[in-house]
């Protein structure tokens, strides 16, 4: 009756694999809600696990396994001597402090993570995805007179409000070579730093007109000028004098029922020629003070324009 | 006599006590006194103020700006009524129509100025004085991010008027930020939400400069004084008792007694 090994409560080892155990578990639940793949993969995982759990559990209370004494050829009395007496190797054990320590570090890090990284993502992302501007119908092409610029203002984004508002120059260059209307669209945007460039010369105030929230005024001007640091660009947009580093930003278009739609900005590093017959070289759009062209671009390798579009 | 006289009894019973109470519990007497009754050089000087100077100015910034965020709208939509956006209509109805709005408005909006102002002038006397030397390089680098997010603060707060100067300073700072190599264009695209300042763009600087600046700024502040408090104030450079001279045998006197503590003249 009084058997001293009843006496001391009975430990079983340290054993890791109830964790592989426990994913298993989730696994197969998740599983029957999504995918019979997931469950049979947690089914496995459960029983696979759980035989090792059990194995690791039951070590000491199942009958020894009988042990082989090491074959040993008696060279000599000596080496028969030192030969090491047979011992069960222990147990590779890992503290159970060690091991709350690290769960709760690695749990804290992986619900931080969780938590972390959909707000950085929606801090970030929203600033490059779903930016492209739609297209702008500014009104039949007979509103623009063939040679002279008119200043386009208009709404980019109604939803925005006037936040939206961008001011284009429109020149009617009339038909090119090859027979197709040109017009040459340059944006108001300063391409040094982002202040509003102005057309230098007289508004024909009399021949302003408002069409569909489109205001069209024009204007007599063979250069435009920015009042805030004083660039100054020729008729075809190209940088002239002071600070910016680029020509005029245009944007591409296109003829719809007889009607001039806006379409896409682009970067323009140099204009050579004019009018209908002007050779552009053509960049994706970046933010005001980027260089497109020459080794200075090589400090703006991507740009989001290329990314997001 | 041992008795106390009845004016000890009710200071031991109305005011010593209950900080004992509180002190046994939080140890904050304790801490108060460390804090405040600190041993300082004898030659210190008004230069030595510019810091509580500026953090004066920040904690006015701070109830300002908490009260102006009562009254300020950040959407740049145009109000049907006044036909202005909503957030230069609130600005304008601050100034001209709320009772001391025009004070509070002008608090926080000059209070910036000196609040950058009092850095700069703190950071030439820590540097001319040589205070950033061991052991207080920690401060020196808490101070240049403290003057770091003081400017952020002042560069996001200056669009909230959404005015001519607003906008369009902002366009140029957004700008700036996008000529920076690498991934200024990105930068610049975040700032503005997009490729232009739009519709997000107000609401945005706001909540950088009411919430997501102020929350990195009070933590540095606090980092800043409790380094200030463990370090101690730097002596002068032409201090004596720094270059381990004997100091002349002159104690304060007046109102000064017992305010500034000596190191016995045995530096």
């Amino acid at each position: 009756l009084s058997e001293s090994r009843h006496d001391t409560p009975h430990l079983p080892g340290p054993s890791l694999w109830p964790i592989g155990f426990a994913i298993g578990v989730a696994c197969l639940l998740i599983g029957l809600v999504i995918s019979w793949i997931v469950a049979a993969i947690g089914a496995v995982l459960v029983v696979a696990f759980g035989l090792l759990w059990a194995r690791d559990v039951t070590r000491d209370v199942r009958d020894e396994v009988p042990e082989i004494e090491p074959e040993i050829r008696a060279v000599s009395d000596t080496a028969v001597a030192v030969a090491p007496a047979a011992t069960r190797a222990p147990l590779p054990t890992y503290t159970r402090s060690r091991f709350l320590e690290a769960s709760t570090l690695g749990l804290g890090a992986a619900i931080g993570a969780v938590v972390t990284l959909p707000v950085l993502g929606f801090t970030i992302l929203p600033s490059f995805t779903n930016r492209r501007e739609g297209e702008a119908d500014l009104g039949p092409i007979e509103n623009f007179p063939e040679g002279q610029y008119v200043i386009a203002s208009y709404l980019a984004d109604p939803t925005q409000g006037e936040v939206s508002r961008r001011t284009t120059f429109i020149r009617n260059n009339g038909l090119s070579e090859a027979g197709e209307p040109s017009f040459t669209i340059l944006y108001s945007r300063c391409v040094h730093l982002g202040c509003p460039v102005q057309p230098n010369g007289p508004i024909d105030e009399e021949a302003t007109k408002e069409i569909d929230g489109v205001a069209l005024r024009p204007v007599l001007a063979q250069s435009f000028g920015c009042p805030c640091h004083g660039g100054l660009y020729d008729a075809e947009g190209n940088r002239q004098a002071g600070p910016p580093v680029r020509s005029m930003d245009r944007y591409t278009f296109s003829i719809r029922n007889g009607r001039l739609v806006l379409n896409e900005l682009y970067a323009v590093g140099n204009v050579s020629g004019t009018g209908a017959n002007a050779t552009i070289s053509r960049y994706p759009w970046s933010t005001p003070g980027t260089h497109v062209d020459g080794i200075e671009a090589w400090l703006y390798p991507i740009v989001p324009s290329q990314v997001t579009g | 006599m041992a008795t106390k006289s009845k004016k000890d009894q009710i200071v031991e019973l109305a005011v010593l006590a209950p900080l004992d109470w509180v002190d046994e519990r939080t140890a904050g007497v304790r801490g108060t006194k460390w804090f405040l009754f600190r041993n300082v050089p004898r030659d210190i000087s008004w230069a030595q103020t510019l810091g509580s100077a500026a953090l004066t100015a920040f904690i006015v910034q701070t109830l300002t700006g908490v009260i102006l965020a009562m009254y300020y709208e950040p959407s740049s939509a145009i109000d049907p009524v006044t036909g202005k956006p909503i957030a230069y209509t609130s600005i304008e109805s601050i100034t001209n129509d709320l009772t001391l709005g025009w004070l509070v408005r002008g608090m926080h909006r000059w209070g910036a100025s000196v609040f950058i102002i009092l850095l700069f002038l703190h950071m030439g006397r820590v540097f001319l004085f040589g205070a950033y030397k061991y052991p207080r390089e920690l401060n020196w680098i808490t101070g240049v991010l403290i003057l770091v997010t003081g400017m952020l603060m002042g560069f996001t707060g200056y669009l909230l008027p959404w005015d001519q100067t607003a906008y369009w300073a902002t366009v140029v700072g957004i700008n700036l930020n996008g000529t920076a190599p690498f991934l200024g264009p990105w930068l610049a695209e975040f700032l503005a939400t997009g490729p232009e300042i739009g519709a997000d763009t107000l609401p945005k600087w706001y909540a950088l400069h009411m919430l997501l600046l102020p929350g990195a700024l009070i933590p540095l502040i606090g980092i800043h004084i409790y380094l200030v408090t463990r370090l101690g104030v730097a002596s002068p450079p032409w201090s004596s008792e720094a270059a381990g001279r004997e100091r002349a045998e002159v104690q304060p006197t007046g109102a000064r007694a017992g305010l500034v503590r000596g190191s016995g003249g045995r530096d």
